[in-house]
């Protein structure tokens, strides 16, 4: 399953994608996200799915443009650092960032 | 050198007319439907309280979102760069410049001499804005104004949890029902927007001094609210409404300025 | 609590289904009541004797704005309530149940497995659980439009949801947007206040115009009432005015499904869905139909059970409770 979350406005697209059936819930994301927006647990939407999969925070998912633009995502020079960890690239962002701010 | 800086924003026109850096005379006024006629109206106004007629001014440089409605204008200059300008000629020692007007909100870094280094924009949402805080104030059934007074009276730290002004609304609402005091709720709506533009801020990151311009900067309650969420002192040029049509008068006086009369 | 947008206080006006024209009955009306308001409906299926029956489960989907409360016997449609939420969660799943169990002699302690979805989903006191609507519309469009459903856009009160499903009803693939009012049916309600027409009304006048008027080119609500209130002070009439939102909300609905990927058999379910303005030119605009509103299940269609689109969310709670009993996930808490 592929999860976008985030958000849709007047300014651009901006999600966390994560790829659920990549995903292993191994846990490393939540602990290198500066922002502490991700969390590893049960899978809310697949609720017959026996392993713990990465999400976003209910509480975060209407911030992430905010959260995630530090990291840079999708136009830094280095990767986000939920992205760089995950061995299985099971994240991903949307293009919002990269469209607004890393074409100045 | 006389020359004049037109800032056509959403909601309000302002004019600035300046002879050889000191300001002759100046004009504000709401933009309405009809914005080039707004911009005539008010430009006569600003060259009558200048005491000169149009053909003494040299140079004509717009600037704001309907920057284009200025017809006789002779230089277009991108909304960053006129704020740029206008706060280091108020304030030099200004590095980042907070912009939040009725439509859009904004955070400028800027060198020394007034050039941007980076900006970033909340734009295209009403949530971190003027409209925001004027949607909210109708549900307080209060002025703008007494929004600004009232959100220094606040005695309790509430926490509006939406990212738009439409369910904003809506959580003014219920905070209303639930006899919340308005100074508290005022205060809520100020943090809201604060936040959201200390987040627009911190990726261009924050550096000293941070200098808050455009019309919200009138207001006191939202720029307390603002040094509250960044954690550093925020000052607030004189008439900072009028800081864009400034640094349009400003570029006007230094010559070309940047060709950027876009192309659409 | 969350309040959803409060309007004057009077007691809302209640349509039971079947009883004669909605429309124009509630055209009389709108002079006193405020022009989001839509009718509350219920229904009991009349082919079901609930006694002889098996399994009972519930689903409540509690909304922002509207509160559906379904339940289903031995996997099929029994009764359903559709009202609006109140300030209240608790209380607004409450009365939704009492709604559509009115008229049968079902109380709630005859019903096995509850679960609660929606915005207010852990607030059901009458729920053993509760899964996100996410799931839940997945399902629950699975089992009303059949299994050749790929695509579900939920367009809710206060968010909008595209699901990419397969034949099971498994979500593949999924967005939801709940930060933004623009493309949710609130946005359609505050536009509804601002040129006050009923709702209800809006899709089909939207339609009689002369030609399709460029559309409301604000993405925000607020900044895009601004823009109505200056098309209305230039004289633009009222029903192109209505197609230009109409079609700015349908072009903001294709812009979210493009991110997904869009797939016949393509369903819309949600308030949104019963505007016709909007899935009109949506359908336009994406060259996709949506899919006909109508069962699945030929005995259903047959028998004219009502189609409501917002039952989705409810119908696919109710059918994860049977399958938690079968699956031995979860035990009926059934108490008389």
């Amino acid at each position: 399953m592929i999860a976008n979350y985030g958000f849709k406005d007047g300014s651009g697209d901006w999600y966390v994608v994560i790829d659920t059936d990549k995903c292993t819930g191994c846990g490393k994301c939540p602990e290198v996200c500066p922002a502490k927006i991700l969390e590893v647990g049960p899978d809310e939407i697949d609720i017959f799915r026996q392993e713990p999969v990465a999400f976003v925070k209910h509480e975060e998912r209407k911030k992430v443009r905010y959260s995630c633009a530090p990291c840079r995502p999708g136009y830094g020079d280095k990767r986000a650092p939920c992205v760089g960890v995950c061995e299985p690239k099971a994240i991903s962002h949307s293009e919002g960032w990269k469209t607004l701010y890393g074409r100045r | 050198m006389i020359v004049a800086g037109i800032d056509v924003g959403g909601k309000n026109v302002h004019i600035v007319i300046e002879k050889d850096g000191q300001i002759l005379g100046k004009a504000a006024g709401p933009t309405g439907i009809k914005k080039a006629e707004a911009v005539e109206q008010l430009y006569s106004e600003a060259l009558k309280k200048a005491g000169i007629s149009r053909k003494d001014v040299e140079r004509v440089v717009a600037t704001g979102s309907a920057a284009k409605r200025v017809a006789f204008a002779n230089d277009i200059l991108p909304d960053a760069a006129a704020d740029a300008r206008g706060v280091i000629k108020l304030i030099p020692s200004a590095r980042t410049v907070i912009d939040v007007g009725a439509e859009e909100g904004r955070a400028i870094k800027v060198s020394a001499d007034g050039k941007v280094l980076d900006f970033a924009v909340n734009e295209k949402c009403a949530a971190g804005t003027g409209t925001f805080v004027e949607t909210m104030s109708r549900a307080l059934e209060v002025s703008v104004d007494e929004m600004s007074k009232i959100t220094l009276q606040s005695t309790q730290t509430l926490s509006i949890n939406a990212q738009c002004a439409v369910f904003g609304e809506s959580e003014v609402v219920s905070l209303i029902h639930q006899k919340t005091s308005k100074p508290d709720i005022a205060r809520a709506v100020m943090n809201a927007i604060a936040g959201r533009i200390a987040s627009v801020a911190r990726i261009v990151g924050l550096d000293k001094d941070v200098v808050m311009v455009g019309g919200m900067a009138r207001n006191a309650g939202f720029v307390d609210s603002l040094k509250k969420s960044i954690e550093m002192n925020v000052l607030v040029p004189e008439d900072p409404d009028y800081v864009g049509a400034l640094g349009a008068a400003e570029a006007a006086l230094a010559g070309n300025p940047t060709p950027t009369r876009p192309s659409s | 609590m969350f309040l959803p947008f409060q309007g004057g206080g009077q007691s809302l006006p209640r349509t039971r289904y079947g009883e004669g024209d909605e429309t124009s009955k509630m055209a009389e009306e709108v002079k006193t009541q405020e022009f989001w308001r839509w009718p509350e409906t219920n229904w009991v299926n009349p082919d079901i004797d609930w006694e002889k029956g098996k399994v009972i489960t519930a689903g409540v989907d509690v909304g922002s704005v509207s509160t559906q409360a379904v339940v289903m016997v031995d996997g099929e449609f029994f009764v359903y309530g559709n009202m609006r939420t109140g300030s209240d969660s608790p209380d607004s799943a409450r009365k939704g149940m009492d709604f559509a169990l009115e008229k049968t002699d079902m109380k709630i302690e005859n019903i096995d497995y509850c679960v609660g979805t929606g915005y207010g989903r852990v607030n059901v006191p009458m729920a053993q659980q509760s899964i996100t609507e996410i799931s839940c519309h997945a399902r629950g469009a699975n089992f009303m439009y059949g299994p050749e459903v790929r695509t579900v856009m939920d367009m809710g009160g206060q968010d909008c949801k595209a699901i990419n499903v397969d034949d099971q009803g498994k979500v593949l693939n999924f967005m939801m947007n709940d930060k933004c009012a623009a493309g949710t049916g609130r946005g359609m309600e505050v536009f509804a206040d601002l040129i006050r027409v009923p709702v209800w009304e809006i899709g089909p006048r939207s339609f009689k115009i002369k030609r399709e008027p460029p559309m409301i080119s604000s993405t925000c609500v607020v900044f895009a009432k601004s823009e109505v209130v200056g098309l209305l002070e230039s004289g633009m009439p009222e029903n192109d005015i209505m197609a230009a939102y109409c079609s700015a909300m349908a072009h903001r609905i294709m812009e979210l499904l493009n991110r997904l990927g869009v797939k016949e058999k393509f369903v819309i379910t949600g308030g949104i869905a019963k505007n016709v303005g909007v899935v009109k030119r949506l359908e336009k605009e994406l060259g996709i139909k949506t899919a006909e509103r109508v069962w699945n299940k030929k005995k259903y269609a047959g028998r004219g059970y009502p189609f409501d689109t917002q039952l989705a969310g409810g119908i696919g709670a109710a059918l994860f409770g049977q399958a938690l009993l079968k699956m031995g996930k979860a035990k009926s808490e059934r108490k008389a």
